[in-house]
């Protein structure tokens, strides 16, 4: 659409900038506060430099909990992104089915956090859990408090559970824009099942399935409460994540000065992730 | 084309989806002695007594009014100031439009792990805390940069011309944008408004920061339950349960749209 040059439209966003700016500026300012000084109370602050930062990004902590969330990111992508896509692919076009399907596979996005996180603990619960039971009663040696590949699985199941429907809902709008006519070109031509996948619904899914793995990047770096209600962040640290190490020392060790650091170089990395993606992604649609 | 077994794929998913919520519904149905006892995959004893609790006990409740006070205030906040900001990134071109607009998205993008000291120490400051309008105001962070780019999308959907016929039958703008154009992308503001009650409604971090007695959330209410009075399994899992409901009813509501909506009225 072409849009004209009008500058009185900043007093349409005014109330936007305001609003989120009270809540983005103030707070970022406190962090960069603590980032760089060091406080003994009662608003006294000493200028401290880089010292936090250099203090974190050596730390072996903060390396382990990169490359855990790093890595488990990577998994749940590599899992949801193709099981959303497949699972739309089949679902029905038509019919009274459409909508049963639509609010079942909704029905996870919209349960608090937590109690996902103790839905997922009573599930998996080695004795009395409905997973955990039929798994020890298989004879399948199963406890994920105790077992570190165990307390993985569950905590990678239990996101996959979580939001496998977002892809799944994201590309089954891509699919329905997709007019009955290009399937029927498609079936006289006799194309073959991957060629109507390849070249006419994969092309119509690119745009949300970008937006589907941006969202699920940028949520499953931040990931903070389903796997500290299921797991706490154990056993030991193998699930600790970098929101629940952050938070550990921020609140559970009030180490504030390491705290902001870290929050400062966290922020950064997801906000260069994001850009970087973003861009490739402008970049591809000019092309 | 259509292969005669295609619906056991999506069948087989919502049956994973299922289990772990039949699995805590079970669980609530049981009494404690039940659930300690061992596994059954139906409730033996069947017992309400768990939900009694939570109805008559007003922590528990006062929980559920809490959490839907704030989302109440959270949707209609972010929904009114981000109307005529969509609107103007929709129509008009202006300095620095685009960096405007990526400044926002990043925003969505800050973990809240990072915000939840410094906020409550601003809410503090400001004497907010624990109060609904100091959650409300603090999901705003993310719900309004989310609620702009939904709506942005649903209007670039909708062509110039109806604008400028409008202008031309001697509309005034406030008149046209309540009486013209808020009615035609009513579905978009349905979808906004179901995608800000999501967030806020799942969020925990945040809430449970700044709150602590009078607005504590039910989700606070829950974690702090589980922590100090034992293992009361069975009315953790009543108060969950029970959390699933308004979700269920407000995806009733949007189910048409609810596809078009999670790709961002983009598609």
């Amino acid at each position: 659409m072409n849009k004209t040059l009008n500058q009185k439209a900043w007093w349409l966003v005014a109330p936007v900038l305001v609003l989120v700016a009270f809540n983005a500026f103030i707070p970022l300012m406190t962090v960069v506060n603590y980032a760089f000084q060091e406080t003994f109370g009662n608003n006294v602050f000493f200028w401290e430099g880089t010292t936090w930062f250099e203090q974190v990004l050596r730390s072996d902590r903060f390396h382990d909990a990169l490359v855990r969330q790093l890595l488990y990111t990577g998994m749940i992508l590599a899992i949801e992104v193709p099981l959303g896509i497949g699972v739309a692919l089949t679902m029905p076009r038509k019919g009274p089915w459409v909508s049963v399907c639509l609010v079942l596979m909704a029905l996870p996005l919209l349960i608090p956090w937590n109690v996902v996180g103790a839905m997922w603990n009573i599930f998996a619960l080695p004795d009395i859990g409905l997973l955990g039971h039929t798994l020890n009663s298989m004879g399948i040696d199963y406890n994920f408090t105790r077992q570190p590949v165990a307390a993985w699985m569950t905590t990678v199941l239990m996101d996959v559970w979580h939001w496998t429907s977002l892809v799944v809902l994201l590309c089954y709008a891509g699919l329905s824009s997709i007019p009955d006519d290009y399937y029927q070109a498609a079936h006289i031509d006799g194309a073959s099942r991957w060629a109507i996948f390849r070249y006419i619904q994969l092309p119509k899914m690119k745009r949300v399935l970008t937006i589907a793995i941006l969202l699920r990047f940028m949520d499953s770096f931040m990931i903070y409460t389903e796997p500290f209600v299921l797991t706490g962040g154990g056993p030991g640290n193998t699930t600790t994540f970098l929101s629940i190490d952050l938070v550990k020392i921020a609140l559970g060790q009030f180490d504030l000065g390491p705290a902001a650091a870290m929050s400062l170089i966290y922020f950064l990395v997801v906000l260069l992730i994001c850009w970087v993606f973003y861009t490739l992604m402008m970049r591809n649609e000019e092309q | 084309m259509t292969h005669p077994r295609k619906w056991l794929i999506p069948t087989l998913y919502i049956l994973f989806l299922m289990l772990p919520i039949y699995g805590l519904l079970a669980m609530s149905f049981k009494t404690t002695g039940e659930i300690l006892g061992g596994f059954s995959f139906f409730p033996q004893q069947f017992t309400l007594a768990n939900y009694k609790v939570i109805f008559t006990d007003p922590t528990w409740y006062n929980g559920y009014i809490n959490s839907i006070i704030y989302v109440v205030i959270n949707t209609v906040i972010s929904v009114s100031v981000a109307l005529p900001a969509a609107y103007a990134f929709s129509r008009y071109r202006f300095l620095g439009d685009k960096h405007l607009f990526f400044w926002l998205l990043t925003n969505r993008m800050a973990p809240p792990a990072v915000f939840a000291l410094p906020f409550f120490q601003l809410y503090s400051a400001i004497g907010l805390f624990d109060t609904h309008i100091a959650v409300a105001l603090a999901h705003c962070l993310f719900n309004i940069p989310l609620t702009v780019w939904i709506l942005e999308g649903f209007m670039s959907g909708i062509p110039k011309e109806l604008d400028e016929t409008a202008y031309l039958d001697g509309y005034s703008f406030p008149r046209f944008f309540i009486r013209i154009f808020i009615p035609t992308i009513a579905a978009g503001i349905g979808v906004a408004m179901f995608f800000c009650f999501m967030y806020s409604w799942v969020e925990l971090l945040l809430a449970k920061t700044l709150t602590s007695v009078d607005a504590k959330p039910i989700a606070a209410t829950m974690t702090r339950t589980a922590s100090s009075s034992g293992y009361e399994l069975g009315l953790l899992a009543a108060a969950g349960s029970l959390t699933i409901l308004p979700g269920a009813v407000v995806i009733y509501f949007v189910r048409n749209y609810i596809a078009k909506g999670f790709a961002l009225g983009r598609v």
